[in-house]
């Protein structure tokens, strides 16, 4: 978009209030928990105290018998499986046979009262055969019994990955210098506020509604129905406001299909609401993972070949895994010039709660790796961190080594002003002892360019009704978890329309009502739903054009529209209120509705895999914390961060800065302190499920933030806007990590960096030693063999280069990449 | 429905102050004043996050003090003075620190406000002019994890210096960010 039209805009880009700003200061907000229907009956579910056991038998007589019980389900009356990824439908509502984590639920009640259902939970007796566990990524791969699935890659590791694009190992020994780190990012999840709740309704004309605290209303209506044998249609389900999301809502749950099937039972509304506990064993929240990362670099620091190694510890079920674990390896190419990647990865089950997508899904771990990895290589070159960076940007409007297509990248801008701002040059290896500075850059998606099930369908649609009194309801899937998506939807339509978007009746997140999103995921609520929306707007701008410019004798491109009125730009005295120019149209043509739709352009890469990465359009961050450590206790505290973010247009500036200064927050949280713990020597059980032990910043540790707005507007995105709500969180866990290695000179290189990380690697280099705490070995994982997908620029064409029948060839990976080399078309970096 | 569910569990009735109206209700004696606000009284406005005293979200005044309703028993109110987010605005004018926190952005998902907004109403109180420390230390005990704070710090300044008189803006910078 042109500078000159954006200066037209009257909405996009200006301070707004957010449409319910209103409702959220006052407590009117109606999250799930807040629902209450007649006659309705509270549920509860029993869960197993054991990480991995069969159930040998469930009575259920007693707590039947007890007062005020009216339902009492167990795993046999939902043999169904479900899923969120079509490729890992792992999951039971209730576990019928086997369970695979302590939380794993094995029974529902549903009673008069909360109290009475908890009561009844003591009263089912569940006999348990107790099965060794596999508590950790080594015992994963190093054995296959027991094993926690019957499918998967290779024992109990889930999903095994190996791809790649140009042979690096020439390039190692090719490259002015080549280094290898180890680095460990450890499990955090997501906290949001509001603990997960649903209600369901089964009527007796044999539809069911399901009220649910869900970031994915679509992927829960399909969950619905595949468990509970209905016909889609006969299902409805509408997300709640969500009292913060962070990915923690995006998997259909066990309790939102207990619900219902108990609500279909007993004919009554049910309503669940998960203790804070119960949340902690849900998690989803961030795969620990293990990394290797091996780069050959020039003497200026340009990446000459990558290879990235990850091992996620996924939990008891698939849930997003295999997406997280391709997620692993995918953007490290998008921020720099990468001229070949290896990638491989690996998940593997294990028998703690299942790990997901937490903001910045699978991404704030490698971008760790790989922006700590990279201070070590420019220290080895003796270069300035964020020159290096600034030298090897990625170009825009590039193809990726991994078929990843760069738009805008306005990474450049961001460095260059994050050091300007912050004195980053006279404080880089100047501060007094205990007191540095570090720089981390970051990209994430605007959207994820597949949905999560095959289809060639819209991603979001949007429907508009316009009133002959002049109001505008717009209509669409997308749901509100505090990011502001229903304001973004009046601020577009309310930009092409001339009207005030605290005007617009915005309906949402309602499968019977609204037209399809799939959901508040992957930071794609913005960019498609707001697309759809432009659509929307612009088709019904459009019908009213026609019929206005005939009512005034203009030309249609003379028709303008703002401040509620519809005017002929040229004398705009020559007009009518919004409403008239509704009217008139109705009256010559019925009544006056549009839809819109989006989908993203096709992905270039063609390969298996290639699924995972592909974008829209990219955002880019960078982050320089100040960082200020006590070499006596090892407590780093971090006064200050500076985060530069390329969102590429701002819609609401204000909604923009809460994303990114909520971002630094979360990052800071999983940089210094957040830590999902559990007792390998107590099978496995939560170390911490509450508030209080899960360390989360509070106001006491929260930095200054200074927020630097970098506006490079992507042809994709809605005015240009790219996504802000997830890239922003990626690089403090990196600046932090590097700040603390400028302040006291040792490197830790496993977040959280906790007290005792740090006052071991200050101790250890006191004594003579390396200086760092981290990992020291990765396991040896049965890779599979790899699938060689030579770069744009060794021709190419993003598909895998065909398998060889000799079985020689075919296993030979150290050779790929030499034959096609020839082939390669110049200048194929476009 | 609740009462019946009081009277089988032996319901007490407590009298207290309820957003400066009398206000009797027979409550089960084990129940908390979140569950009595929320189950018995349907004042949905005060949400809760843990229910164990960890996370501020169920904050509200007693006394024009702010407490965890979720640790104090419904039985413990009686007499006293309570307060809610209803009844933050004053009719259909919001409180100066609704509007601020509307303005600024300061709530995200709406789900830890009501808990701040109250705790911050009995810091100024308290006290006019507040500083940045006193801010952080009032709200050291209410969780949010969407804003990181920092709107929430910029928003009770602003209510601050308005209900002093002031007639204050958000700075650009706090709204646009640097460029």
């Amino acid at each position: 978009m042109a500078d000159a039209d954006l200066r037209d805009l009257r909405v996009v880009g200006r301070a707004q209030r957010k449409i319910d700003a209103s409702d959220k200061v006052t407590g009117r907000t109606e999250f799930a928990d807040d629902i209450s229907l007649p006659r309705m009956l509270y549920a509860k579910l029993l869960r197993s105290p054991h990480a991995h056991a069969d159930i040998v038998n469930i009575d259920t007589s007693k707590a039947m018998a007890l007062q005020g019980v009216k339902c009492v389900i167990t795993g046999d009356s939902m043999p169904i499986t479900f899923g969120i990824l079509p490729v890992s439908q792992d999951e039971h509502a209730l576990s019928p046979k086997r369970v695979r984590f302590i939380g794993d639920p094995v029974a529902a009640v549903a009673a008069t009262s909360e109290e009475i259902a908890t009561q009844a939970l003591d009263l089912i007796d569940v006999v348990y055969q107790p099965l060794d566990t596999i508590a950790n990524v080594d015992q994963a791969v190093s054995t296959s019994d027991p094993l926690i699935h019957d499918y998967g890659d290779s024992g109990n590791l889930h999903k095994l990955i190996d791809l790649e694009f140009g042979n690096v190992e020439p390039a190692f020994e090719n490259a002015h210098s080549v280094r290898e780190d180890l680095l460990f990012y450890g499990g955090n999840t997501h906290l949001a506020m509001e603990q997960h709740a649903a209600v369901a309704n089964w009527t007796g004309d044999g539809k069911l509604t399901l009220w649910s605290s869900t970031q994915t209303p679509h992927y829960v209506h399909r969950a619905l129905a595949k468990v509970l044998k209905l016909p889609p249609a006969r299902i409805r389900v509408i997300a709640c406001p969500n009292g913060g999301g962070f990915g923690g809502k995006s998997d259909p749950f066990n309790h939102e299909i207990a619900v219902a099937k108990l609500a279909m039972l007993t004919g009554r509304p049910v309503k669940i609401t998960l203790t804070r506990e119960e949340v902690f064993y849900c998690h989803r929240g961030r795969h620990p993972t293990l990394m290797w990362v091996k780069s050959g670099v020039s003497q200026d620091g340009k990446i000459e070949a990558l290879h990235f190694r990850t091992l996620l510890d996924g939990g008891g079920y698939g849930s997003y895994g295999v997406a997280s674990t391709y997620y692993t390896g995918a953007l490290q190419t998008v921020t720099y010039e990468v001229e070949r990647y290896k990638f491989q990865g690996a998940r593997a089950f294990t028998n703690k709660p299942p790990c997901g997508p937490k903001r910045g899904h699978g991404t704030p771990q490698p971008r760790y790796a790989l922006e700590v990895h990279l201070d070590k290589v420019a220290e080895d070159l003796k270069m300035d961190p964020a020159e290096l960076r600034l030298k090897h940007l990625a170009p825009a409007n590039s193809l990726t080594a991994n078929y990843l297509r760069v738009g805008s990248i306005g990474l450049g801008a961001c460095i260059e002003k994050a050091v300007s701002e912050s004195g980053w040059h006279e404080k880089y290896g100047k501060l007094p002892y205990g007191t540095g500075v570090g720089i981390a850059c970051s990209s994430y998606l605007s959207g994820a360019g597949l949905p999560i099930y095959w289809n060639d369908m819209s991603q979001s649609g949007v429907q508009l009704k316009l009133d002959r009194g002049g109001g505008v309801t717009v209509f669409c899937g997308s749901t509100d978890i505090g990011q502001g998506s229903d304001s973004i939807l009046a601020y577009i339509v309310a930009e092409v329309l001339g009207l005030d978007p605290l005007e617009l009746q915005i309906v949402t997140a309602d499968t019977d009502l609204t037209p399809v999103d799939l959901g508040s995921y992957s930071s794609r609520v913005t960019l498609m739903s707001g697309n759809a929306a432009l659509e929307a707007a612009e088709r019904a701008r459009e019908i009213l054009v026609k019929h206005v410019a005939e009512k005034l004798k203009v030309p249609k491109t003379r028709v303008s529209f703002a401040e509620g009125r519809v005017f002929d730009v040229e004398d705009p005295e020559n007009g009518m209120s919004f409403a008239e120019a509704v009217q008139i149209s109705e009256a010559a043509q019925g009544i006056v509705g549009t839809v819109g739709s989006y989908r993203p352009p096709p992905s270039e890469g063609r390969y298996r895999g290639a699924g995972v990465g592909p974008s829209p359009a990219y955002s880019y961050s960078v982050a320089i914390a100040l960082a200020k450590v006590d070499p006596t206790s090892g407590i780093v505290t971090v006064p200050k961060v500076w985060i530069a973010h390329d969102v590429g247009q701002c819609i609401n500036p204000v909604t923009v800065m809460g994303q990114v200064e909520g971002s630094v927050y979360m990052g800071l949280g999983e940089a210094l302190m957040e830590d999902m713990a559990y007792r390998e020597n107590r099978r496995l059980v939560h170390k911490i499920p509450s508030m209080l032990e899960y360390k989360s910043p509070t106001t006491l540790e929260m930095c200054d933030v200074e927020t630097i707005i970098v506006e490079d507007p992507d042809p994709n995105g809605p005015y240009g806007a790219k996504e802000v709500g997830q890239g922003p969180l990626l690089p403090l866990p990196p600046a932090v990590a590097n700040a603390v290695y400028d302040a006291v000179g040792v490197r830790i290189d496993e977040v959280p960096i906790t007290p005792e990380k740090v006052l071991k690697a200050i101790k250890d280099k006191a004594r003579g030693k390396e200086g760092r705490y981290g990992p020291t070995s990765f396991p040896d994982i049965p890779w599979p063999e790899p699938t060689v997908v030579p770069p744009p620029w060794e021709g190419g064409d993003g598909r895998a280069r065909k398998k060889t029948t000799t079985p020689a060839e075919s296993s030979g990976g150290g050779s790929a990449g030499s034959g096609n080399r020839e082939t390669g078309k110049p200048g194929a970096r476009t | 429905m609740a009462r019946r569910r009081s009277e089988s569990t032996g319901g007490r009735t407590v009298h207290f102050t309820l957003n400066g109206e009398p206000t009797e209700v027979t409550i089960a004696p084990h129940k908390t004043l979140l569950e009595v606000l929320r189950e018995d009284l349907r004042l949905t406005g005060t949400k809760h996050g843990c229910e164990l005293g960890e996370c501020g979200t169920c904050a509200v005044l007693l006394d024009g003090k702010p407490v965890l309703s979720c640790l104090v028993l419904g039985l413990a109110c009686d007499g006293k003075d309570v307060r809610t987010v209803e009844t933050m605005a004053d009719g259909p004018k919001l409180h100066p620190l609704q509007e601020a926190f509307a303005e600024l952005g300061a709530a995200q998902c709406g789900y830890c406000t009501p808990g701040i907004l109250l705790t911050a109403q009995a810091l100024l109180e308290d006290n006019a002019t507040p500083t940045r420390d006193d801010i952080k230390q009032a709200l050291a005990g209410n969780l949010c994890r969407c804003t990181g704070y920092l709107k929430i710090y910029e928003a009770v300044e602003l209510a601050a210096a308005r209900m002093r008189g002031e007639a204050a803006e958000p700075t650009t910078e706090s709204i646009y960010g640097r460029r």
